[in-house]
């Protein structure tokens, strides 16, 4: 198995009380499959990917990449950010440099940068300052940024939750593009079910306090999307009502604590 | 009407109010000259280069003191911010140093240094250290985790992380505080060369006061003030502009 989450679980301590945040979570993904993963807002999902980047440790359980247990941060895992997090202090083109540096020259480097710029169309703005380009720009340079390292594995928390419904789905294209094109494997965060259905293999739907599988769902309808709506129509009805009823289930928890107030 | 254009008339005014004053209620020069002498004596002091050894005096004071408050500041504002322990400790000691004026520091150091350069330069550098230390804390403790987060994702850490990302990160406010360090070091030069020795602008002023020379004492002041307008302004503040754009910082 190319990426496997065994047994994981994973709890904060927060003003002395332990709360449980991931449990048991358990999932195989293969290489080259994109997979999504969606759940209502505090389930637990960017808690989920930055333990899969290396970013937080697990309370409990293991990752394995290819055969090997992460245990930190490595150059394999690429990671886009909700905010594009790109350094003000270096032009977009440096940015996507940024991870290169380290290991070959700052020519090389460059032209590296350059490619994957035009990837996500933007050549003309290398120069810019991250300031000076939009939002969904920046974004454009954060996935750029991501591939220049050439990461086996991406993780993407909601890229595109901050953006306008047009520029979201101009990048939806970019992505699937880069994703058919560099064959990656991708773990996308989402929760955006109409995004999740356009984009993925497979979806992970999970539910909250605890955060836990609820299903997956595979999707093995051809791309693009477009051309499958009403098929789509089923599994979207389908995840709607497993989030409903987490989503009242944290309704009804919260009444509760307010009532025993 | 143009700011400019509006500060050149409140000045004239301003000017020609004094000397107005000067002549009609006849003043005594001892108390309040008149702006032409003050201009006399001002160009007296540069046309005999007297000025002109105490502006180099003083300024080469300021840049030792300068250079190494910048230095101990950087220094210590990387301790506090990173040992939780030394900010703790030193870092109150230091945020309470703050309340103190450096000048008061003047007798000590005279004990300790004797009455020469190095205890106005010690009260220099007393004086900008404390600002620089504290602004670098800030800057690197105020540095996004998010900024810190993607750098590790893309294999930075220990020291190439802090070099290539928490240095970067913080320089807009360490620019504010090199910038109020010229400030503070400034104004306790001219404290410390007042009280003490000179040669140095601080130490002409009372020179001239001594000898009832309000004209000087007066030109001097004004100096004093131009230059650190000067400084401030055609310096520091087109640097933490420059900075603050480039940082995507700037609020316009
Ligand atoms: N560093 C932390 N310390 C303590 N608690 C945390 C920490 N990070 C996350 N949590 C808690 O873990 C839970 C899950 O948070 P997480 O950010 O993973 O949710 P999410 O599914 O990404 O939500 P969203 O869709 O709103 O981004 C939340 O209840 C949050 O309060
Ligand atoms: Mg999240």
């Amino acid at each position: 198995m190319f990426l496997s989450i065994n047994n994981l679980h994973k709890s904060f301590t927060n003003n002395g009380k332990t709360e449980l945040v991931l449990s048991d979570i358990q999932l195989d993904v293969n290489e080259g499959e994109f997979v999504s993963i969606l759940g209502p807002s505090g389930c637990g999902k960017s808690t989920l990917l930055s333990i899969v980047a290396g970013l937080t440790n697990a309370t409990d359980g293991s990752i394995e990449l290819s055969g090997k247990t992460i245990k930190g941060p490595g150059k394999e895992r690429g990671m886009v950010f909700q905010q594009a997090a790109l350094f003000p202090w270096l032009s977009v083109e440096e940015n996507v440099m940024f991870p290169l540096l380290p290991e070959m020259s700052k020519k090389e480097a460059q032209q590296k940068a350059h490619q994957y710029l035009q990837m996500v169309q933007l050549s003309a703005y290398t120069k810019h300052s991250p300031h000076e380009i939009s939002g969904g720009m920046q974004q454009r340079v954060a996935i750029a940024r991501a591939l220049a390292m050439d990461p086996a594995l991406l993780l993407m928390d909601e890229p595109f939750g901050a953006l306008d419904e047009q520029t979201r789905s101009r990048l939806h294209e970019i992505v699937e593009k880069i994703f058919l094109e560099t064959k990656k494997t991708i773990l996308f965060v989402t929760h955006s079910i109409a995004e999740s259905l356009k984009l993925s293999d497979r979806i992970v739907v999970m539910g909250t306090q605890p955060g836990t599988i609820l299903d997956v769902i595979e999707l093995d309808f051809p791309r693009p999307r477009s051309q499958s709506k009403e098929e789509l129509l089923y599994y979207e009805e389908k995840i709607q009502a497993l989030l409903k009823s987490e989503i009242d289930k944290v309704t009804e928890k919260e009444q509760k604590n307010a009532a025993s107030r | 009407m143009q700011p400019a254009v509006k500060r050149i008339i409140f000045y004239v005014l301003l000017f020609t109010i004094w000397q107005g004053a000067v002549y009609v209620f006849d003043v005594s020069p001892s108390l309040l000259p008149a702006p032409t002498d003050v201009f006399a004596s001002l160009y007296e002091g540069f046309s005999n280069l007297t000025l002109v050894y105490d502006l180099v005096a003083s300024f080469r004071r300021l840049f030792i003191g300068l250079a190494i408050a910048l230095v101990l500041g950087l220094l210590l504002g990387v301790l506090l911010a990173k040992s939780k322990t030394a900010d703790e400790t030193l870092g109150s000691l230091i945020l309470a140093l703050q309340s103190v004026p450096s000048i008061v520091w003047l007798p000590l150091a005279i004990m300790w240094f004797g009455l020469n350069e190095m205890a106005v330069i010690f009260i220099v550098v007393l004086g900008a250290t404390i600002v620089m230390t504290i602004n670098v804390r800030t800057g690197i403790i105020n540095v996004p985790p998010l900024f810190i987060k993607a750098a590790k994702t893309m294999n930075y850490r220990g020291f190439r992380l802090f070099s290539k990302v928490t240095i970067p990160a913080s320089i807009p406010y360490a620019v504010t505080g090199m910038r109020l360090a010229w400030a503070f070091a400034w104004r306790a030069l001219m404290a410390g060369e007042l009280l003490s020795t000179g040669p140095g602008l601080g130490y002409s002023l009372r020179f001239a006061s001594d000898f009832g020379d309000m004209s000087r004492v007066i030109a001097i002041m004004l100096l004093i003030m131009l230059i650190g307008i000067i400084v401030d302004l055609l310096f520091f503040q087109r640097v933490e502009k420059k900075v603050l754009k480039k940082w995507g910082l700037a609020t316009s």
